[in-house]
């Protein structure tokens, strides 16, 4: 008859009948791995080794150059806070930073309006919901960079269908210049962003739509509330918690794009419509101030912290969550 | 030593008198056949299996990469170095080859914009045999390629192997329309035709945009043209002067008779706006020329007849000066096997590949080496011939400045496109936007 060790024993003895019974000695591995801290190190280690190589490695790295003047093929030294000075006085460096929270905030809010738009559209019983769901998916699937280079076409100066489309209309006797003034360019790139975004946000919301009890509609409408308080009572409170992750998911796309800006402008016109995420490129690789470019990049971080915690202790509050208002 | 041999002479003699068409077309005549001397080549072993791989802009013109890669396959045939060619988009050479110095891996051969390996002189591998070997059997090295080739040492970091300048290409009769002749030689002249043009419903324009070949070439002509320059000749920034307010002045002037949309204008926006028949002149290269002419479409190729090229006015300075997008070819020291790779670069010079590689662009880039100007590419179409001596007139991008990381960074960083962008666009006066530019391109040259 075999002894098996009853759990939780590490003497290497059990009480059997009345007598203590040696039991094989268990090899170090075996002694190694049931010890749950080993274990869970060892269950940590795959996950923690990618987010140390491909995210607080190069996190750190860019904290480093930020402090130094290193430049592309020349190793740098500590400069201290030189760079971060010397953007403090940058005009274009404010520009971009300006830029970028304008296009964050416009383009999240434009996101978030038509999204949850979509979402409550999409939760209807629909003919071919399934199909329309998946088509709703389309602008978010397709590569970031092959719809930019169509929204290039679109906004052509003088091949632009939307300029083409109103002026044989009648509705314009010009072309457009969409790209070509800065609030023009600006708002063609907002507008680009918001429909690349809007996908995510509604099938997000849609998400969360599905998981709302219906039965708290019945009973809302048996109390008698009508469609604005269902929604402003039920929908967004239940939404809430989704909301808040999928904003915070979305700011951070938003606030760190380069693919639509860099394909689409570059940066232009006159360098009005460049954002944090392509000025810090612009500056750091082709420029060759790899110093600098990290420096533009570190200062978007305080701005994703706040973005991010106000996501997260802001929108996610029980209160507001509840349906209740601030105290 | 280099020597010319008695049938080089002939050919010479030959070569001039066939080009005299050329020369009455106001362009400098060139030779009827490319006249190499009898040099010993350098004597490069190359390693034991090796492999190469090739970094290049991509097309603006098919032939040029279509004669480029049939070219690397020649080579493999000849000496057995597998040869892979990555065509790069414009943009995005820069900052590939960029990584590539940086981290000290990637292509082993990179052909780079203007006077980037002048970036990282350390990280490349010393050409001056081949140069050298070139220079003497090619009739010698244009004065600008030896600016942008060799590093402070005097030692050649790079090759240019072409550039591709920027001449008016224009629309004739639309020329002739608004009341002149040819393209006028002076920046008086040219406003004018630019507000005739802009009356008769057949505007010009000129690319505003971040655009790394159209943009920088001509509003680089514009500063120079009126005296302004980025720096002096001790590398001090002089942007901030009375010479750029006034060229930002006439551009501004300038910049109003153009189509609207020029500010968005990227490097194939011109092309795509003239070939449309939506401009009557614009800033390019050949390959405008090189699209109508090959095009399948039928009005898009009569459109060829009507197209023709002439330099850029010259502006109060009184002398040309224009500017190139050059192309600059240099071997990194991390590759493994540095003969294949000098050999594969003194071979793509070689008038047996660099000849008809010019043939197949119809002179999109042009040449460096003195030689080249009796490839018969100039000659066969007097419409190439605007384009034959660019790297011969040019000015360099950093002009009155050495080259070097500062004057690499400040044209990658559009600092002066962005300048006549400002005022062309109204958002500065050319004060205002000259004082920025000042502080701008201070940030690159202050170390």
């Amino acid at each position: 008859m075999v002894n098996h060790p009853i759990a939780g024993s590490r003497a290497g003895t059990v009480p059997a009948q009345g007598k203590r019974v040696a039991r094989p000695k268990d090899s170090w591995i075996v002694r190694t791995f049931d010890n749950p801290a080993v274990l869970s190190f060892l269950f940590m280690l795959p996950a923690a080794t990618l987010l140390l190589v491909f995210l607080t490695y190069p996190l750190g790295l860019g904290i480093w150059l930020g402090f130094t003047d290193t430049r592309i093929g020349r190793p740098g030294v500590f400069i201290g806070l030189d760079n971060y000075v010397s953007l403090f006085q940058d005009s274009m460096f404010w520009l971009a930073v300006t830029n970028t929270v304008l296009y964050t905030v416009i383009a999240t809010i434009g996101k978030f309006t038509l999204g949850l738009w979509l979402a409550l559209l999409l939760n209807n019983h629909l003919p071919a919901k399934a199909l329309i769901r998946s088509i709703i998916l389309v602008p978010w699937i397709v590569p970031t960079v092959l719809s930019a280079l169509a929204f290039w076409w679109i906004y052509d100066s003088q091949f632009s269908i939307i300029s083409w489309a109103l002026v044989e209309l009648g509705l314009i006797d010009h072309y457009i210049d969409f790209l070509g003034t800065p609030n023009n360019a600006r708002a063609s790139l907002i507008a680009a962003n918001i429909w690349r975004g809007i996908p995510f946000v509604a099938i997000c919301l849609l998400a969360g739509l599905q998981t709302i009890s219906p039965s708290l509609y019945e009973a809302a409408a048996l109390d008698g509330a009508s469609a604005w308080q269902r929604f402003r009572h039920v929908t967004l409170p239940m939404l809430m918690p989704i909301l808040a992750v999928v904003m915070t998911f979305s700011i951070l796309f938003t606030f760190t794009d380069f693919q639509l800006i860099y394909a689409i402008t570059r940066g232009g016109p006159a360098g009005t419509t460049h954002l944090m995420a392509t000025l810090a490129f612009q500056r750091a690789i082709p420029g060759g101030q790899l110093g600098e470019g990290a420096a533009i990049a570190v200062a978007m971080i305080p701005f994703l912290l706040f973005a991010t915690l106000f996501s997260y202790f802001a929108l996610a509050r029980r209160k507001w969550q509840q349906g209740g208002s601030d105290d | 030593m280099s020597r010319f041999t008695r049938r080089d002479t002939l050919k010479i003699g030959v070569g001039a008198g066939a080009l005299a068409g050329a020369g009455m077309l106001g362009y400098r005549p060139a030779l009827a056949e490319v006249m190499a001397a009898d040099v010993p080549a350098p004597k490069l072993t190359i390693e034991k299996g090796a492999e190469l791989r090739v970094l290049r802009p991509a097309k603006f013109v098919q032939g040029d990469e279509t004669q480029f890669l049939a070219n690397a396959e020649k080579f493999t045939k000849d000496t057995g170095v597998k040869v892979r060619v990555d065509n790069e988009s414009w943009e995005d050479l820069r900052p590939k080859t960029a990584v590539a110095a940086n981290i000290g891996s990637g292509p082993d051969i990179v052909l780079a914009w203007n006077d980037d390996p002048q970036q990282y002189p350390d990280k490349l591998v010393d050409l001056t045999e081949v140069a050298e070997y070139l220079g003497k059997k090619y009739g010698g090295w244009y004065p600008i390629a030896e600016r942008y080739g060799k590093g402070a040492d005097g030692k050649w970091i790079s090759m240019p192997i072409g550039s591709s300048g920027g001449a008016l290409v224009h629309r004739k009769s639309w020329i002739n329309e608004a009341g002149f002749e040819t393209v006028p030689k002076d920046t008086a002249n040219f406003l004018k035709l630019a507000q005739n043009l802009k009356k008769n419903g057949h505007p010009m324009g000129f690319a505003l945009g971040n655009a790394q070949g159209d943009g920088n070439t001509w509003t680089h002509w514009l500063i120079w043209s009126h005296g302004g320059a980025m720096v002096d000749e001790n590398n001090k920034v002089i942007i901030d002067s009375p010479e750029t307010v006034a060229a930002l002045e006439y551009g501004k002037q300038l910049v109003d008779q153009f189509i609207p949309g020029t500010m968005s204008w990227l490097d194939p926006s011109n092309n795509k706006a003239f070939l449309a028949g939506e401009i009557s002149l614009t800033s390019n290269g050949i390959s405008v020329y090189y699209a109508a002419k090959n095009s399948p479409d039928p009005a898009i190729k009569a459109m060829a007849a009507d197209i023709f090229h002439a330099p850029f006015p010259i502006g109060p300075v009184g002398k040309p000066t224009e500017a190139g997008l050059l192309v600059n070819t240099m071997v990194f020291k991390h590759t493994k096997y540095p003969n294949a790779a000098k050999e594969f670069v003194r071979f793509i010079f070689e008038k047996e590949q660099y000849e008809p590689w010019q043939k197949a662009s119809i002179g999109y880039w042009s040449h460096p080496l003195a030689a080249y100007s009796g490839n018969p590419i100039w000659t066969e179409d007097p419409k190439h011939a605007a384009y034959a001596e660019v790297m011969k007139n040019m000015l360099w991008y950093g002009y009155r400045g050495g080259l070097g990381y500062a004057s690499a960074a400040t044209l990658a960083d559009f600092i002066i496109n962005n300048m006549v962008a400002q005022v062309c666009s109204g958002r500065a006066t050319p004060k205002e936007a000259a004082a920025e530019a000042q502080k701008r391109a201070e940030r690159y040259y202050r170390t």
